[in-house]
């Protein structure tokens, strides 16, 4: 057994799901968003602030974004265990990581929800 | 032909370097690697590597050919020559310690901690502890490994992280046991390979299956480990 204490769930299984899991939902929202896009008629403003003024449509798109970063904290945390071998400066990589996908997820809800 | 030698004697060279070697082979014949070597090793006795049973049984002689790994001693020139040119190089990730012999230490290290012995903590029959032929079959395609590191050493999962992840040959071996009718140990040994590093830094590129020299399938064995995680835990 490894001792990790900077991995999202502190089990390799659990990660291991997460990333099936969020994957999924993200291709689900990418499909959407593209059928969306390339099938509807053409983009009015309106028409595309009352999509995300629903709220299935908000939560879709909240699903999707805890989704990204849960995904994407996963995947380069593994990234920086691989590659960056010294402690401090993967720490330090980890933490800027840490603090962006933050910074995403609060900022993202702000968007949705200033709509 | 020609041949390039990974060449290393850390006695006396500051820094590896590869040797080419012109060789005609004893009437063209389609020889292995292993007996070419031994030509090579007739010219120049210093050249190192290790052999023993030379058929595929002792996994002795792993080494990178061409860029791939194998046992040279199974390996015809006709498999893996080309433009009449063979490099020779010892298995990637390890330590060399001298010219194409590695260092099976943390190799060793992994193999151990997975427990490769049988756990039973029932009372022992008289005779033996019987198994079904279905039971039996379950370890066909394990069984079989010889430990000659070719899989772990050509998948990159190990060489990033040889003393967190167990590598596919190791990983092969803990399913082995799992999948072991007479081991009483599942659960124990399940529990200490839920990590993010033990099983799941393999990403499944199958570089353990194209070169496995017994054409195993460690990928596979992987897969079934994470499965009997997964049913375990949901």
């Amino acid at each position: 057994m490894v001792t990790s204490i900077t991995s999202f769930g502190r089990s390799g299984l659990y990660d291991w799901m997460v990333q099936r899991v969020t994957a999924v939902v993200l291709v689900a929202y990418a499909v959407f968003m593209i059928v969306y896009l390339a099938f509807g008629d053409e983009l009015t403003f309106e028409q595309w602030h009352a999509l995300f003024e629903g709220t299935a449509m908000r939560i879709f798109t909240l699903l999707a974004l805890f989704s990204m970063a849960a995904h994407a904290w996963i995947g380069l945390w593994s990234v920086s265990t691989d590659y960056i071998k010294p402690t401090g400066a993967r720490f330090l990589f980890q933490s800027v990581c840490g603090l962006l996908t933050f910074i995403y997820v609060v900022w993202g809800i702000q968007i949705l929800w200033g709509i | 032909m020609l041949v390039s030698v990974y060449r290393y004697n850390p006695e006396t060279d500051d820094a590896p370097y590869m040797q080419d070697i012109h060789i005609d082979i004893p009437g063209g014949k389609d020889i292995m690697v292993l007996d070419l070597l031994q030509l090579l090793k007739d010219k120049d006795p210093s050249m190192a590597y290790r052999r023993s049973c030379r058929e595929g049984v002792c996994g002795s002689d792993g080494m990178n050919m061409n860029g791939k790994n194998g046992l040279a001693c199974i390996t015809p020139l006709s498999a893996v020559v080309e433009k009449d040119k063979l490099v020779l190089r010892p298995l990637p990730g390890l330590p060399v310690i001298r010219d194409l012999v590695v260092d099976m230490g943390q190799f060793y290290k992994q193999y151990e901690k997975i427990k490769p012995f049988l756990i039973n903590d029932t009372p022992a029959p008289a005779i033996e502890r019987l198994q079904s032929p279905e039971e039996r079959a379950e370890l066909d395609g394990l069984y079989e490994c010889i430990l000659c590191a070719c899989c772990s050493t050509a998948c990159p999962s190990f060489w990033w992280n040889p003393d967190k992840f167990v590598g596919p040959s190791g990983l092969l071996q803990a399913y082995r046991f799992l999948a072991d009718s007479r081991d009483t140990a599942t659960r124990e040994r399940l529990a200490e390979l839920d990590d993010p590093f033990s099983v799941f830094r393999c990403h499944g590129i199958m570089n353990c299956v194209s070169v496995c020299p017994k054409g195993l399938n460690p990928t596979k064995a992987i897969g079934k480990i994470r499965n009997m995680l997964l049913q375990q835990a949901t």
